[in-house]
């Protein structure tokens, strides 16, 4: 099928979601078997059909250049997990 | 520097490319109202919007989708009237909502090209292969403790335009003039300030070398590259680097790089290792961002003169050769005090004046044109005071250093100082009567045939006027005199 | 003076006008039915405190003449709308403790009309499931039961807190987010009124995301009449989302009543699945008898593309979410689960914060737009997509409103369909095409199947054409009489 371990790992690597090794086999599984049900799609013929991003069919609003919208800085770091002298607070980045 | 690196095994070409990440000037973000303020205390210019909070949305900025429009059209490039927004998607933490708005397979601005002036006179067309609208990312600090990372999101959301170009350049000196020449026209525009030091202005370089006649090698990308001396070393030292390893039987992985300007060197990013996915796909918090042609027409008719145009203007009007056209009118500020000078006046003379003494004399002090302690005006009458002949080029010269160590008019500073001109026939003939006198030999040389001794003359009349005298009125003078 | 728990929107606001009991009195009767209710698990906050405050306030504006469109009414909000300072988590562990320094517009026009908040309403974690149980808060208990079965049900999702609420009399109404169904599967499931209005008609400012392009808040409520009134009071063009469509709100309530005569109803033949259940069959029968014995006109129609909807959302949605719950990262909201290094505090939070379901979902999402399978799985989505906006195009060239079941089952017990992803999915079936057009939708409890279970009968509208939606379902409502009640009601919490 389409979705073995190891691609189960990459895609858990770009969503950045651990995943224990014992539950890959079920997950690719679990995974194959949806994305077998959605193959159907390809009974479809869209030749010539634009993709649908939104429903919406109007063109984009935009808004004027005013600076009239910003947070306190007590309530952008109220729910922070950590946080030291106005800054977010994270483990080390490595460059 | 030249665009070829002579090998041991031959010689080999570089090819660049560049992304310019412009700042757009804008009072709010590009999808919220934040303001853009530089150098404010950390997350104090920080809206919901921009910090990811949940349920937030994206409103685009109008004056920045009119800035893009407004750049697309001085880069002389298609204006692509519906374009779409996608997300580009990638964890750091900096980047609240894990995911870029960037415009991916349909930017707002196509295809056009531009013109660079090199040193030799010469000028090069420059494909612009696309620019397109994204949002800044926060900003890391890495040294504020040892075992963490802060982060400031005042500059999440900040719109930029990333103006890439064709890989058309090669050598270090046009990837150079091309930044500048970049820097020139959102300046002129009006759409960024051009602000390398405060990074309103990046530049990611594509570096690649190949043996001539070759198909492209493969490229390196050297990040956030922040001055334009910076570009050109960052090119040299890659594409020697790249032509080492290929000569020591190597290959290049294309990768990302950084450029350390204290050593001069690029080294690879370790942390842009992991294989990059960047699932892209159109936001689905926004619309196709679409206007009419009309409203493209309005804008590219009301543009200002951008610096193409104002430098052919230049050539024409002032007589100026290209390169010198092409570096008075980089600066607009300088293009500006320039014309102020020249107005009504004789265009080479005020070039020479504002390319040769002004510019070595803020050169010097390390101030701008905009700092400059003597104004356009003041120049043009001292230079006024040359040609009507109160002033020779080497009193006027004299002139200029006290005005710009005290911003004080010419005509104050040669009252002042006594450095009038003599041009009053009856003083030049009383010092020429007297050089005579003092000379009687050297006259009778001179009237016996020696015509080279006439510039002796001219030099001791000088001496003795300790300068002010009109070297014409002189030269008249003394002629009619030694005929006796 | 009946009981107050008892009243519509529309009965209380009558009640209050006419002075036969105070805003205080509605909200303390609402009080008492929410803390009796705590077994069924509705709320996974209670707000009761505030709601008195804010009760006392309608007080004093219907005092001053000053009574707004919802004055006095209590409500449970879903966990998905950000309320300013209150528990805003989309019950999922990743937003632990989350307090959002913000109300979300719809929720700031309800408070704006008067309205007064009970609490938050539990739901599937991040709007993802059809039965309630996926919520990190628990399941949520179904106020019907199966006659002669005691198992307990589930009230359907993800919306399944703001119908049990509803349903078991501890609301009068309560806010929903429909995103493949999530507001009328389990409306139907708890035999409430459940209206997603046209995409673009509420503003989704302030909610949390699941999938943006088909994201809808509505009304979950007793009757039609009320789903009206409450729709009005919710929608409303709102600049601060791009996706908000600037039409003016009409009256809603107004549009009701008036008959059918002349109504042009489409029976689409792709909605008559194999092995659906005798009796959803007869109830759809039912609904089109109703229709036509008032004088609508019964039109027959195809939307080739239905059995195409499910595989194309599942698609669509995860892709979307897999994107819109990056930003749950553990840096300035919510859980974070220290690891050895950043990527290992990321890869740690997300797996902790995140229940199974979210985490497959996140997974589908990211596979289908990754390299290389983007224009075979997402772009391909986009088309079918648009090909099932296309029928419904074609169909409404000859009919102004469409007739379905709303699901393809009654109310099922907690446990059943969970071994068989794609079994649960096929819930929203019947919602979900509606859902990738973006139209709007009610169900209407038309019916009881044999163990006794509401079953829900679905119209669809045009694109802003709410008010014929309301209106026919209005009439549905009527034709259907639906009197059964629950359970919980009608034998008591203890039963």
């Amino acid at each position: 099928m389409a979705i073995d371990k190891a691609t189960v790992l990459r895609i858990a690597g770009l969503a950045h979601i651990e995943v224990e090794e014992s539950a890959l086999e079920g997950m690719a599984e679990e995974l194959n078997g949806i994305l077998a049900w959605i193959e159907q799609l390809n009974e479809v013929d869209t030749d010539g059909v634009e993709p649908m991003s939104s429903v919406v069919d109007m063109t984009l609003p935009q808004r004027d250049d005013e600076a009239n919208d910003v947070a306190t800085r007590d309530d952008l770091l109220a729910n922070a997990p950590e946080t030291e002298g106005g800054f977010f607070v994270v483990p080390k980045v490595v460059e | 520097m030249s665009g070829i690196i002579h090998g041991e095994t031959g010689d080999f070409e570089m090819v660049i490319g560049l992304e310019v990440h412009a700042q757009v000037a804008s009072r709010a973000k590009l999808f919220s109202g934040a303001p853009t303020e530089f150098g404010a205390e950390p997350n104090t210019q920080v809206s919901l919007v921009d910090a990811g909070m949940p349920g937030m949305l994206p409103v685009i900025n109008k004056v920045c989708v009119e800035q893009a429009v407004r750049t697309g059209l001085a880069l002389n490039s298609k204006i692509n009237l519906r374009s779409i927004f996608d997300r580009k998607n990638y964890f750091y933490p900096d980047l609240p909502c894990g995911y870029q708005i960037s415009q991916y397979l349909n930017p707002v601005v196509g295809e056009g090209e531009i013109e660079i002036d090199l040193a030799d006179g010469s000028s090069r067309t420059i494909g612009i292969e696309r620019l397109h609208l994204e949002i800044d990312a926060g900003k890391s600090v890495h040294d504020i403790r040892p075992d963490a990372t802060h982060v400031d999101l005042n500059r999440s959301g900040i719109a930029l335009m990333e103006i890439v170009s064709k890989p058309d350049m090669f050598t270090p000196e046009e990837a150079g003039a091309y930044v500048r020449k970049i820097r020139a026209i959102v300046r002129y525009v009006g759409s960024c300030d051009g602000n390398m030091d405060q990074g309103s202005l990046r530049c990611d370089v594509n570096v690649s070398v190949r043996r001539a006649g070759e198909p492209l090698g493969t490229r390196c990308e050297i990040k956030n590259v922040n001055s334009v001396r910076f570009v050109m070393r960052a090119i040299e030292y890659e594409a020697a680097r790249q032509v080492e390893v290929i000569e020591d039987g190597g290959t290049i992985d294309q990768e990302t790089r950084l450029f350390d300007s204290a050593r001069g060197e690029t080294r690879s990013m370790r942390s842009k290792e992991e294989a990059h996915d960047y699932r892209y796909f159109p936001d689905p918090d926004l619309l196709p961002l679409e206007f009419e042609q009309s409203w493209v027409d309005e804008l590219a008719a009301s543009l200002p003169e951008l610096p193409d145009a104002r430098k052919a203007r230049f050539m024409a009007d002032f007589g100026l050769k290209p390169y010198d056209a092409g570096v008075l009118v980089g600066d607009q500020d300088f293009a500006g005090f320039f014309e102020a000078v020249a107005d009504g006046r004789d265009g080479k003379l005020a070039a020479n004046w504002v390319t040769g003494e002004l510019f070595g004399a803020l050169n010097k002090v390390g101030k701008s044109i905009t700092e400059s302690p003597v104004t356009a005006a003041q120049v043009g009458t001292l230079i006024d005071r040359v040609s009507d002949g109160t002033l020779s080029v080497r009193l006027a010269k004299e002139v200029f250093e006290f005005m710009f160590e005290s911003g004080r008019d010419a005509d104050d500073l040669i009252e002042e100082k006594g450095l009038k001109q003599v041009t009053d026939s009856g003083a030049i003939e009383a010092v020429i009567d007297q050089v005579m006198t003092d000379n009687p030999e050297k006259v009778e040389e001179y009237r016996a045939g020696r015509d080279k001794l006439m510039g002796w003359f001219v030099g001791q009349v000088m001496k003795a006027s300790q300068g002010k005298a009109n070297p014409a009125a002189v030269n008249k003078a003394l002629s009619e005199k030694l005929k006796g | 003076m009946s009981n107050l728990t008892d009243l519509t929107i529309a009965r209380a606001q009558a009640g209050l006008a006419q002075g036969d009991f105070s805003a205080r009195e509605l909200t303390d009767a609402y009080a008492t039915a929410v803390e009796a209710g705590r077994e069924l698990n509705s709320f996974v906050a209670e707000t009761l405190d505030a709601a008195r405050d804010q009760a006392d306030a309608s007080d004093r504006r219907l005092k001053d003449g000053e009574a707004g469109l919802l004055e006095g009414v209590p409500l449970a909000i879903k966990d998905l709308f950000c309320t300013k300072g209150v528990h805003s988590a989309a019950c999922s562990h990743i937003l632990n403790g989350f307090k959002p320094p913000y109300e979300s517009s719809v929720t700031a026009n309800l408070w704006q009309a008067g309205a007064v908040m009970l609490g938050k309403a539990n739901m599937d974690e991040f709007a993802m499931g059809s039965s309630n149980m996926t919520s990190y808060y628990g399941a949520v208990v179904n106020p019907w039961r199966r006659e002669g079965d005691s198992r307990p049900l589930v009230p359907g999702g993800s919306s399944g807190g703001s119908a049990a609420a509803v349903a078991a009399h501890m609301a009068v109404a309560a806010t929903g987010t429909d995103t493949g169904g999530s507001i009328r599967q389990p409306a139907a499931f708890c035999g409430v009124v459940g209206m997603k209005p046209t995409y673009g008609r509420c503003s989704r400012w302030g909610i949390i995301a699941f999938a943006s392009s088909l994201d809808q808040a509505g009304p979950i409520t007793r009757t039609v009449e009320d789903s009206a009134i409450m729709l009005r009071a919710m929608s409303g063009y709102d600049a601060k989302d791009s996706t908000s469509v600037n039409t003016p709100v009409p009256n809603y309530a107004a549009a009701l009543g008036g008959g059918v005569k002349g109504l042009r109803v489409g029976v689409p033949a792709e909605y008559r699945l194999d092995n659906m259940p005798a009796e959803i069959e007869v109830l759809w029968q039912k609904g089109i008898d109703w229709f036509r014995d008032g004088g609508a006109e019964i039109v027959d129609i195809s939307l080739p593309h239905t059995k195409y909807a499910l595989p194309t959302y599942y698609i669509v949605a995860p892709a979307e979410a897999s994107s819109n719950l990056a930003r749950y990262d553990g840096i300035r909201f919510g859980l974070r689960e220290p690891g050895a290094d950043l990527r290992e505090t990321y890869c740690k939070s997300r797996a902790e914060g995140f229940g199974a379901e979210v985490r497959q979902r996140i997974l589908i999402g990211t596979y289908v737009l990754s390299a290389g399978y983007y224009d075979a799985y997402y772009l391909k989505a986009q088309r079918v997509r648009a090909r099932i906006a296309e029928d419904f195009s074609k169909a409404y060239e000859k009919v102004d409103v469409i007739l379905t079941p709303t699901a393809p089952s009654a109310a099922f017990a907690a446990g059943e369909k969970m071994d068989d992803p794609i079994a649960m999915y096929l819930n929203d079936v019947f919602t979900v095409p509606a859902s990738l057009a973006g139209l709007p939708a009610i169900s209407v409890p038309a019916g009881l199947d044999d163990g006794g279970l509401p079953l829900g009968l679905q119209l669809i509208g045009k694109p802003f054409d709410e008010e014929t939606v309301l209106r026919a379902g209005g009439f549905m409502e009527d034709a259907a009489n639906f009197m059964a009640q629950p359970q919980w009601l009608t034998e008591g919490a203890a039963s």
